[in-house]
């Protein structure tokens, strides 16, 4: 893992307008990606996680909109390129897989005719060279006998294939980063694990780097160097895997690796610990800290006002119990 | 000993996928092959194995939306196939069902108040004076405010929705439930809050659960006792300590392995299947799971891949049906190397 | 991914797309109140008042243009189809020789035709006719449609195959020949005439029904609506239709629109009142042979025709837009 950072995203906000009112879907978000790095962000539904990689790539429909920040990509501000900059962009060097692979991919066409069109369209060679490309891409996944079942139709594939056909098309063009969104959610665990190994092989193999989007604590400790947490659209918690795992500081970080029932846990038969409460209502949300209300450590002035994000025990943490200047007592 | 309180007994769905001109089938779908277990009053027997493994099918079998292709179903000691239609809807009163999807679960046109009292007004199981009442109870039970009876499902959280399911399933105060995946479409700190609102629920009302999931992780806080499928056929069952630090087969090892460890500083050398589940179509004879096992390495033209093995108890409440395991039967069946 | 029915399906429905945010916003945001880890706890706030979906249609309505402005002329048509007799100038159906063929002036509004009738009297007088044969024929056929169709798609099997091999058959004819055939068969009269635009118009509601009751079918609230004991019949009517009402009345107001054409048709064709009487496609009909010297014999019954097919397509447009969920996000 070298220190160039790849991508750097400064104080991006998106929002959804919508006649009922605005979500702010994403609130003033920072993160870094450096070259070779897996960065997870992980989040619940309504976290913000998922809007935040479709700004990035460019792929937000309306209503939702950017509405602030930078997205810098190896210096290169992506929120102002044109449409056939950041088409460029895609696929070339920064490249996307999605939760879903049956419905990412075209059920009528072949693989090949999908991989083939996407190396052709991204690295401009003639057919045959990027036939043969794609059948390596193919065996690059782990695919058996990559030159048969590359004349196969989507759904002639298992849930797993395809997902590592997707990822196949997504690396098919080198990218130097690679967005991956909820990529095993849809999968079985043991699948899921052949998906994981594989991401983390082709890290090794082809030096890329990796932004993992997804809910599942336990995915992000396997693959994971970095981890942003997010809350209803803001970072709450930054820090490498390591020390947010062996020592997580964030109130809901905590309560989230908590209550996820685990296979460490003790045989005693007690019940699960649960973050109280549910995430506020979008369009409705509470003045101060979004996790008031289910924090078990709140103060006063959380209820009110909106922590900063702080810069403590080596890591980022919105909340004011690691405020320098004030008391990290809880109430 | 306690009789069981539900028994099924060699059960087997099959799935016409094709058929010839004449209709006769050509292609077959074994969800569920051969199936025999028993569920005692009280516990909750957790039922694990990934997409096609047929724990779904088994579930629907035993509240009667599908009807088995083969095997019985006791329940309380009766076969209910040999129950009258009425008799057998009389039963429907203590066998329900939570859906997995709470999305999908609850018809949107209808109140959370109608959804939970359909079950006691047509089954007329109180005077109708009384079923607001009983409707309160309910949404109270599970957590919902009572206030709550004239909303619609699409104004609920995911979370607030799967709780309407539960209290719709305990209207009828059943003796069993299946709980088919009831948290895998929550959010991860939604999923606990139902996890312990349903131990809760069991303890308070003497409940018996079937309940049915995908990761050995979920189980493990609800289940008494743990049953593991591939592909139609229960390969394990063991108390859910013992199969936790035991487990013997090969697949149910596998499954363990896969499960991602919350600690970075402990990424293990995990067991990585190869290949892709197959498909329940027309499997080969033999243990379903020869194809993938890395258990018999360099053992070929065995029993594994010609015979069915059976389920067998190696150690007390512990079943496993593995050849490899059973050393009588590896040599019966001439595959020593 | 649109609304809150539409999430993606596979083994794990996790992660809703962003579209959840919409209807995230719609859920409500309370708290419960601090776990003792006994018996759940009780939530007590919400801030909402109960939503219903027809409240939410109307209003998504009433923002569609066209569709109030099809709402208001359809209402006036009711208006005049029911007070026709009151304010016809003249007696529709008495003739004048000696005013044949008069352009529109004061005392005639939309001229004469031959025979000396008033068009305008006619053309109301017509409204009355048009708008209950479209009406009858749309309910006969749709009654009957969504009971084969909903038969046929709950039931499935050989019922289904046999009620929807019929429907095809009916189907390739085109139909205003089966109507035809129909009347040449019942006689002539208004009367037949609403039998066979009804029956003809029977397999495509049958069609649309069973479409909509087989997608409904597969969904879990159905199974769940079956594991309480629900019969069968209870399962079609209280759970799958109530969800298939969208389609139908949609359907059914574009139905009426064909019903109203197709029997403008048939008395073009001269096969749905009996002279004297005023129908707008027998006005029509009696028309052709003056369009050149007497063209507002045509113009008149043919707008009439138009604007009450434009109003009820333009209405039903409307209606299937705001009883659409996705389109509500925007």
């Amino acid at each position: 893992m070298t220190d160039n950072v790849l991508l750097e995203v400064r104080n991006l906000s998106t929002d959804f307008v919508m006649k009922r009112g605005t979500v702010h879907a994403v609130i003033d978000m920072s993160f870094t990606v450096h070259e070779g790095e897996v960065l997870a962000i992980v989040g619940e539904s309504g976290s913000g996680k998922s809007v935040t990689s479709l700004s990035v790539m460019g792929l937000l429909q309306p209503p939702g909109r950017v509405v602030s920040g930078e997205i810098l990509y190896k210096g290169r501000n992506l929120l102002e390129l044109s449409r056939g900059e950041m088409r460029d962009i895609r696929g070339n060097h920064i490249s996307m897989i999605f939760q879903e692979p049956m419905t990412s991919l075209n059920p009528v066409y072949t693989i090949e005719n999908q991989l083939v069109e996407s190396v052709q369209t991204h690295m401009k060679l003639d057919k045959k060279a990027a036939a043969a490309r794609a059948v390596d891409m193919l065996r690059l996944v782990g695919i058996p006998s990559p030159e048969k079942r590359i004349k196969d139709y989507p759904h002639q594939m298992s849930g797993g294939m395809r997902q590592r056909v997707m990822t196949a098309m997504a690396l098919s063009c080198d990218p130097d980063l690679l967005i991956a969104d909820e990529p095993t959610t849809a999968l079985d665990v043991t699948i899921q694990a052949q998906i994981l190994a594989l991401i983390n092989e082709l890290r090794g193999k082809i030096g890329m780097a990796v932004l993992l989007i997804t809910h599942d604590l336990g995915v992000v400790a396997e693959t994971a160097d970095r981890v942003v947490v997010m809350y209803c659209g803001q970072v709450v918690e930054e820090a490498t895997a390591l020390q947010l795992f062996e020592r997580p500081l964030h109130p809901y970080t905590l309560g989230l690796l908590r209550s996820i029932p685990t296979m460490e846990d003790s045989d005693a038969d007690e019940p699960l610990y649960m973050i109280r409460g549910m995430v506020p209502n979008p369009l409705n949300m509470p003045k101060g800290c979004a996790f008031f209300d289910r924090c078990d450590r709140r103060m006063e002035r959380c209820r009110t006002e909106m922590p900063p994000l702080y810069e403590a025990e080596g890591r980022c943490l919105r909340c004011f119990l690691f405020d320098p200047d004030g008391t990290g007592a809880a109430s | 000993m306690t009789e069981p309180l539900i028994q099924l007994k060699h059960l087997s769905k099959f799935f016409t996928v094709d058929t010839d001109l004449l209709g006769r089938t050509t292609s077959l779908l074994k969800a569920v092959d051969d199936l025999t277990l028993d569920i005692f009053p009280g516990e909750a027997f957790g039922l694990v194995g990934e997409s096609g493994c047929g724990k779904t099918t088994v579930g629907k079998m035993m509240v009667d939306l599908y009807q088995p292709t083969a095997g019985e179903i006791w329940f309380e000691g009766q076969d209910l196939a040999k129950l009258s239609k009425r008799a057998r809807r009389g039963r429907c009163c203590d066998i329900q069902l939570i859906f997995q999807d709470p999305y999908a679960s609850l018809n949107p046109r209808m109140t959370v108040g109608d959804i939970i009292s359909e079950p006691i007004r047509i089954n007329h199981l109180v005077p109708r004076d009384q079923v607001a009442d009983r409707v309160g109870y309910l949404l109270n039970a599970v957590g919902l405010s009572a206030n709550y009876r004239n909303r619609f499902p699409h104004e609920f959280s995911g979370g607030q929705r799967q709780r309407v399911g539960i209290a719709r399933a305990l209207a009828m105060q059943p003796k069993l439930i299946v709980c088919d995946e009831p948290v895998s479409a929550l959010d991860v700190s939604i999923q606990a809050q139902v996890l312990n609102l349903l131990s809760d629920l069991r303890e308070e009302f003497g409940l018996t659960y079937l309940f049915i999931a995908h990761g050995l992780n979920v189980v493990k806080h609800i289940s008494d006792r743990v049953g593991v499928m591939y592909l139609g056929r229960l390969v394990e069952v063991a108390p859910k300590r013992e199969l936790y630090r035991n487990p013997l087969h090969p697949y149910t090892k596998a499954l363990l392995s896969a499960i991602p460890v919350t600690n970075p500083a402990q990424r293990t050398k995990r067991i990585l299947l190869e290949g892709d589940v197959l498909s329940p179509i027309d499997p080969p004879p033999g243990c379903r799971f020869a194809g993938r096992c890395y258990a018999k390495a360099g053992c070929t033209g065995c029993a594994c891949e010609s015979e069915m093995p059976e389920l067998v108890e190696v150690s007390p409440g512990h079943f496993v049906a593995c050849y490899l395991l059973d050393e009588g039967r590896r040599v019966l069946a001439g595959e020593v190397r | 991914m649109g609304s809150q029915d539409d999430f993606s399906s596979g083994p794990l429905r996790e992660q809703p797309s962003e579209n959840f945010i919409a209807d995230e916003a719609m859920a409500l945001g309370e708290t419960l109140p601090d776990s003792g880890g006994d018996l759940p706890e009780i939530d007590e706030t919400f801030h909402e008042k109960p939503e219903n979906q027809w409240l939410e249609m109307w209003r998504a309505l009433i923002a569609n243009r066209a569709a109030m402005v099809s709402l208001f002329f359809i209402a006036f048509l009711a208006l005049i189809a029911i007070f026709g007799p009151l304010i016809t100038p003249y007696n529709p159906i008495e003739t004048n020789m000696a005013n044949a063929l008069r352009g529109p002036s004061a005392a005639h509004w939309f001229g004469t035709d031959q025979l000396g009738m008033d068009i305008f009297s006619r053309v109301i007088a017509g409204t009355r006719i048009s708008l209950t044969v479209g009406l009858l024929a749309v309910s006969i056929a749709l009654t009957t449609g969504v009971v084969l169709g909903s038969v046929a798609g709950y039931v499935g099997g050989w019922v289904d195959t046999v009620i929807m091999r019929v429907m095809d058959m009916m189907l390739a004819v085109p139909s205003i020949l089966l109507a035809i055939t129909l009347m040449a068969a019942l006689g002539k009269g208004i009367d037949k005439a609403v039998i066979a635009i009804g029956l003809v118009s029977i397999p495509e509601y049958a069609r649309i029904v069973r479409g909509s009751i087989l997608s409904i079918k597969e969904n879990d609230y159905i199974a769940a609506a079956r594991v309480v004991g629900n019969s069968d019949f209870r399962i079609i009517f209280r759970h799958v239709l109530p969800n298939a009402l969208s389609v139908i009345i949609v359907r059914g107001t574009l139905g009426i629109s064909s019903a109203v054409l197709d029997t403008a048709a048939l008395g073009f064709l001269g096969m749905g009142v009996q002279p004297p009487q005023a129908e707008w496609g027998d006005m029509l009909g009696r028309a052709r042979g003056f369009i050149f010297q007497a063209p507002w014999t045509l113009l008149f019954p043919g707008m009439a025709i138009t604007s009450t097919v434009l109003a009820f397509n333009l209405l039903g447009d409307g209606l299937r837009d705001a009883l659409d969920p996705k389109s509500r996000i925007k």
